[in-house]
């Protein structure tokens, strides 16, 4: 297993991506701390997704290194996939729940493959995620295609704690969202990061949850990663992040926040 | 890392009440450990219980799940239950979720009795009534579009036809002309060691003439294009309507019916015909080339031969058959494509049904077409 008290969780250096003679990431650099909230924002296009495919070991880097817990992924993912896996949980874009199964047994998929679990034992952990995010133990039985958006988010997310990961990544995890559904995520994040002990790494647009819940931001702008608490990219002088946080959305946001 | 110890659970008496020793890995691997240990705690306790978490290495969230849980049977007063030795710092949240549970209830199947077997069976018959309907709704709608392209001329949608056709037929060919030619040889070569025992290799060409022309032309076109485009039909409706591109065109007005549907089932009674005739050719190049090099005959001798066990209706009893089965096999494809919902798997499972069903409906269709033909003498 891997030694989960490093610090930082997350050594992204000199990280180059390419798709082409398109140049998408060059010499992007980033740190994840322990028990930070971690977001990333960026113009569409930018490759927010790309970096967390990266980071995931789901795409191979062209350049740069990426470590999590000090070690490797590259390395790591041919030698330990399977602790590696174990070590964080990712929720996707669309929730990513297998529409074959019910909700609980999306919930079991990961502990059934990992563990040797008894059926009794597996229903009591899918009713205890399930109850980690708040969602009934009918919801259980259910199909993704009978939930709605904001359950299918949280049930995404149930998935992800299955393994007990101490590091999230969550893709847009208020998307398509309501206000209140998506104020509701928030605040269910904010409590599980707080009891849990978690580090989240969060790929966002949605600018009310970047507020309420980030504790620093990287920007990806001009290929790079530009890494500051909020209080500091507020102040930042690069014009896209001057515009993406002062424009009418973000100071809505923020007055919100600051009163 | 050194090695870690098995889960342990102690109880031991202290003072009025009871000390729960844990030791050894608590992590979420050593769970079937943990269960079994926890099912070895007496059925009922009296008096206050303290929970050491000192020595539990490494606690996870759901061997302490399990523990609360258990606990809550032993001592059904929760409050009685007390924690010390640096518990896990979720241990709170894990308790209040436990406060807010209710107790699942669980659907158990029916057992099998006379009336639920006989319900059954009226769910099993309503169910297929309900089918047959759906299935001859669906062949109004196609109808209907049919019947209004006519009068307006839009609703033929040129464009995906062509395409359609293309996709369908003219990339069929290279695979058509081979297996048809390949069977043909087969059928040629095992006729001729058979009719050489009589002396009559001349009748390998009125085999080959008769059973390509008639029958497998056509039949083995017609299998081929189920498997080919068939497959191909369920699959693209049937992500379509995962997608919910389907009811995207119902909003802005348009009928799915007339623009997935339709020009699928004309193209491939466009095409199912056409491709027959290149089977039909291929099947005899095949016959023709096995006569020369097996048999002996040459080319001249064989295509007089084959002119003279030509009847008048040999050709076009196979032909006729091409755009049945190809309407069988269009509206099979897209009719399950169209019943996707839900989930990747209904979507392989449908696909794998409306092969199947073609298939099926081809061979069913060529045997009553077989009966007719000998019944009016076709």
């Amino acid at each position: 297993m891997l030694d989960r008290s490093v610090d930082p969780v997350i050594r992204v250096r000199g990280l180059r991506n390419l798709f082409g003679s398109q140049v998408v990431h060059d010499d992007l650099n980033m740190e994840v701390r322990q028990n930070e909230i971690f977001g990333v924002v960026g113009g569409s296009g930018t490759g927010k997704s790309v970096l967390l495919r990266s980071i995931l070991g789901l795409r191979h880097p062209d350049g740069g290194s990426i470590e999590l817990y000090g070690r490797d992924v590259e390395s790591l993912a041919a030698a330990d996939r399977s602790s590696l896996v174990q070590s964080y949980g990712v929720t996707f874009q669309n929730g990513a729940l297998i529409s074959s199964l019910t909700v609980a047994q999306n919930i079991q998929l990961p502990l059934r493959e990992h563990y040797l679990l008894s059926e009794h034992t597996l229903d009591e952990l899918a009713e205890l995620n399930l109850g980690l995010v708040g969602l009934e133990p009918e919801t259980g039985g259910k199909f993704p295609s009978q939930l709605s958006g904001g359950m299918i988010k949280r049930a995404a997310l149930a998935r992800a704690l299955a393994l007990e990961p101490k590091l999230l990544f969550l893709d847009e995890p208020t998307a398509g969202l309501d206000p209140i559904s998506a104020a509701a995520f928030d605040e269910l994040l904010l409590y599980l990061h707080s009891q849990l002990r978690l580090t989240v790494v969060m790929i966002t647009h949605d600018l009310d949850t970047l507020f309420q819940t980030c504790s620093r931001v990287g920007v990806i702008v001009d290929k790079h990663m530009i890494s500051d608490t909020l209080d500091g990219l507020l102040e930042n002088p690069h014009p896209w992040i001057h515009s993406y946080f002062h424009g009418p959305r973000a100071r809505a946001a923020e007055k919100e926040i600051h009163g | 890392m050194s090695r870690t110890v098995t889960a342990s659970l102690a109880l031991e008496p202290e003072g009025a009440g009871w000390r729960l020793q844990l030791r050894g890995d608590w992590s979420l691997a050593a769970i079937p450990q943990i269960e079994a240990q926890l099912q070895s705690l007496p059925a009922t306790l009296h008096g206050s219980l303290l929970c050491d978490w000192s020595h539990a290495e490494a606690p996870g969230i759901a061997p302490a799940w399990a523990l609360l849980r258990r606990l809550a049977d032993v001592e059904p007063e929760h409050p009685g239950v007390r924690h010390t030795g640096d518990p896990p710092h979720f241990l709170e949240l894990l308790q209040k979720l436990q406060l807010d549970r209710r107790a699942p209830e669980l659907a158990h199947a029916a057992p099998l009795t006379l009336p639920g077997l006989i319900g059954g069976l009226g769910r099993w018959s309503v169910l297929q009534g309900r089918h047959a309907r759906g299935v001859l709704d669906f062949l109004g709608r196609i109808a209907a579009v049919i019947g209004q392209a006519f009068s307006r001329a839009s609703a033929w949608r040129t464009s995906s036809l062509a395409r359609h056709i293309y996709e369908t037929g003219i990339t069929a060919i290279p695979i058509v002309s081979l297996i048809a030619f390949l069977i043909s040889v087969i059928v040629a070569y095992l006729g001729a060691q058979q009719l050489a025992r009589f002396g009559a290799d001349i009748f390998v060409v009125d085999l080959v003439t008769i059973a390509v022309l008639r029958e497998m032309g056509v039949l083995l076109t017609a299998i081929i294009v189920a498997g080919r485009s068939g497959s191909a039909f369920a699959a693209e409706i049937g992500v379509m309507q995962l997608n919910e591109e389907t009811d995207a065109l119902r909003a802005m007005g348009m009928n799915p019916i007339e623009m997935l549907v339709v020009p699928r089932v004309l193209a491939l009674i466009i095409v199912l015909p056409l491709l027959t005739i290149i089977a039909d050719a291929m099947g005899l190049a095949g016959g023709g080339l096995l006569s020369l090099t097996n048999l002996h005959i040459p080319l001249p001798q064989f295509t007089t031969r084959l002119r003279e066990s030509l009847g008048p209706t040999t050709f076009w009893a196979g032909l006729i058959k091409a755009p049945v089965f190809a309407a069988l096999i269009a509206m099979v494809g897209t009719y399950r494509g169209m019943q996707v919902r839900d989930s990747a798997r209904e979507l392989g499972r449908l696909t794998t049904v409306a092969v199947v069903q073609s298939i099926f409906m081809v061979i069913l269709a060529d045997a009553l077409f077989a009966v007719l033909f000998v019944q009016i003498g076709f």
